[in-house]
């Protein structure tokens, strides 16, 4: 077993290696003198020297990666241009919010999600089926800001029940903080909640057909017990990834959704960057979370056996 | 499976040509693709015929109608310019429709190419492998509004943005079909009788990628509509001399209070088309592999 835990762990360092790779080499290979690029329209040739010696970029491109590789290592994601501060300073500022609107996006996707997909494997090919699977393509295919502002404009601009946009930090007012987490939750976790509606049917209907919920039928339990105990329990290996992959998604939808409701999370400051051209910013944002994304994989990949005790490493 | 195949050629070819189904007799079988077809359809004809539909110039500005609700004038109303929102929003649908058909061609084509090459080849599949894993790593839209700040923005730069987040789906698709195809008797009897590499791929090889892959490009169709759309929303997407969707919706966004109709036409058109794209997949889905559409 210890083999095989200690084996899954190294073999998350060659993904983080070549993510690494790719955010070092973006701001190299792109068209253009990034040093120019990062400098903007109306710099001077001094400006775009002093930038050019700052990132180092006057040197060897093996030289600048070992050196960019080894601050890394030692947790240093370098300093804002724009901000003249460290990028992990910047970041932790920011992460209160999206981890937030993260967790509670994939909660309710959950809440609303599995109890539907469950439902609509049940009773497949039904009208009820039908109806969460047409829901679940339209929820897929809307833009979250065309949800998301239907939601501004009928439940905070027009009834006024909740706030139109912004956060509050828990530790600071938590009703306050839920109910600016209400709205983005929604929007996001309706899209969100498409796709694992979809993922649950599909493995509840592959689990349903097995030998051993006929005989947990046969033998007279009740149905529920049946669909919850038997089969969404050993349906639900494959769910649990679809969560872990799919985190890439929810957080792609995070950033536009931060955006939506004017959240100064992490995808908030990823746009400032962008237009201010602050590269270190950019680099560090797409590090900490792709480390974060392979983490939460392995997490899970490890936890398999909580799940179906078959599985054994 | 090879038995099989073998089996069902044999009888197919003993019986009669069988008739192929009327269009109209598959249309009836399959109601909801069809409905998203047409409405493909419409949406991609009123795209295309955009300057001869649209009522107005969409760039010309009438600052004394700005912000109207939409009337007889003008279908949709206006944005903040005085500008027509129907022409821009049947304009907008342009760029969607580029972006869509671009970065499905090009995500296919480039993930066939690599696919191939990592299913067939030990040594290239190690370290390809590797690197779709860590893009895939990195969630696709943070990808493309890194790869947006790279240089000035065009609907190029979007595609080429959108595109290369969507290649390592394809790269495992096509992998994972190659995989299980090499190992076929056929493919061993092929090579046995000295069929060479390139010819191996593409009479043996490829076709049998085709129907996951056309089902995939129509979602990765979809999903760029959406992208763009974000990326555009978000500022960082096509430029706003060039109206898209997204970036009508993100100058309209302003407004949303007294004006919500500049968000609501754009957002629903765009709604619409990904809606169609992603209907016609589930439904090119169903009709060339039944064995997944059981499944999903």
């Amino acid at each position: 077993m210890w083999s095989y835990v200690v084996r899954r762990i190294l073999a998350t360092i060659p993904v983080l290696c070549v993510v690494a790779v790719i955010v070092f080499l973006m701001l190299r290979l792109s068209p253009g003198d990034p040093a120019a690029i990062i400098a903007g329209d109306n710099a001077t040739s001094d400006d775009i020297a002093m930038i050019r010696a700052e990132l180092g970029l006057d040197r060897p491109l093996l030289q600048q990666f070992f050196l960019w590789l080894g601050q890394l290592l030692s947790g240093d994601l370098g300093n804002s241009i724009y901000l003249a501060r460290p990028v992990l300073g910047l970041i932790m500022e920011r992460v209160e919010p999206t981890l937030a609107l993260s967790i509670t996006t994939m909660a309710f996707a959950m809440l609303l999600a599995i109890p539907m997909g469950v439902l609509a494997a049940w009773r497949a090919g039904s009208w009820v089926d039908q109806t969460i699977m047409a829901l679940s393509v339209l929820a897929f295919s809307v833009p979250v800001f065309l949800i998301g502002y239907g939601l501004v404009i009928g439940l905070s601009l027009s009834l006024e029940w909740l706030p139109v946009q912004g956060f509050v930090s828990l530790g600071e007012d938590p009703v306050g903080f839920v109910r600016h987490l209400v709205l983005p939750t929604i929007a996001l976790g309706l899209v969100y909640s498409a796709l694992l509606a979809r993922i649950t049917r599909a493995t509840m209907l592959e689990t349903l057909s097995e030998d051993f919920i006929r005989t947990a039928r046969a033998k007279g339990l009740a149905e529920p017990r049946v669909l919850l105990l038997h089969a969404l329990k050993n349906a639900s290996v494959p769910i649990v990834t679809t969560i872990g992959t799919g985190l890439a998604l929810l957080i792609g939808g995070v950033v536009v959704t931060e955006s939506v409701f004017a959240i100064p999370g992490i995808g908030r400051l990823t746009i400032e960057a962008v237009l201010q051209r602050d590269y270190p910013v950019i680099q560090g944002v797409i590090l900490v979370i792709a480390a974060v994304y392979v983490f939460v994989n392995l997490a899970i990949d490890l936890a398999y056996p909580l799940l179906d005790p078959r599985i054994r490493f | 499976m090879s038995t099989t195949g073998l089996a069902v050629a044999d009888a197919s070819a003993a019986v009669q040509p069988r008739r192929r189904p009327s269009l109209l007799r598959r249309m009836r079988r399959y109601p909801l693709p069809t409905l998203g077809a047409l409405l493909l359809v419409v949406l991609v004809t009123s795209a295309l015929a955009a300057p001869w539909i649209a009522t107005h110039d969409p760039f010309e500005m009438n600052v004394v109608d700005r912000l109207q609700s939409p009337n007889a004038e003008y279908w949709f109303g206006t944005d903040a310019f005085g500008r027509d929102m129907f022409s821009r929003t049947l304009h907008g649908g342009r760029v969607s429709l580029i972006i869509g058909i671009a970065v499905a061609a090009a995500s296919t084509i480039i993930g066939l190419i690599i696919g191939v090459i990592a299913g067939y080849f030990r040594l290239a599949d190690a370290i390809l492998m590797r690197i779709m894993d860590g893009l895939m790593a990195i969630p696709g839209i943070l990808l493309a509004i890194a790869l947006m700040s790279l240089t000035r923005a065009s609907v190029w730069v979007v595609i080429v943005a959108i595109t290369i987040p969507e290649i390592p789906r394809v790269v495992r698709l096509v992998r994972a079909v190659v995989l299980t195809v090499r190992e076929q008797i056929y493919i061993e009897a092929a090579t046995a009788i000295g069929t060479r590499f390139p010819r191996l791929m593409l009479k043996h090889i490829l076709p049998n990628t085709l129907a996951p892959l056309i089902v995939q490009a129509t979602y990765i169709a979809a999903s760029a509509v959406l992208v763009e759309s974000y990326l555009s929303f978000l500022g960082v997407g096509t430029p706003p001399e060039v109206p898209s969707w997204g970036n009508i919706i993100a100058e309209g966004r302003l407004y949303v209070q007294i004006a919500f109709w500049n968000i609501l036409f754009p957002s629903v058109f765009l709604g619409l088309m990904v809606l169609s794209i992603n209907i016609l997949g589930d439904g090119l889905r169903d009709m060339l592999d039944p064995r997944l559409a059981r499944r999903l």
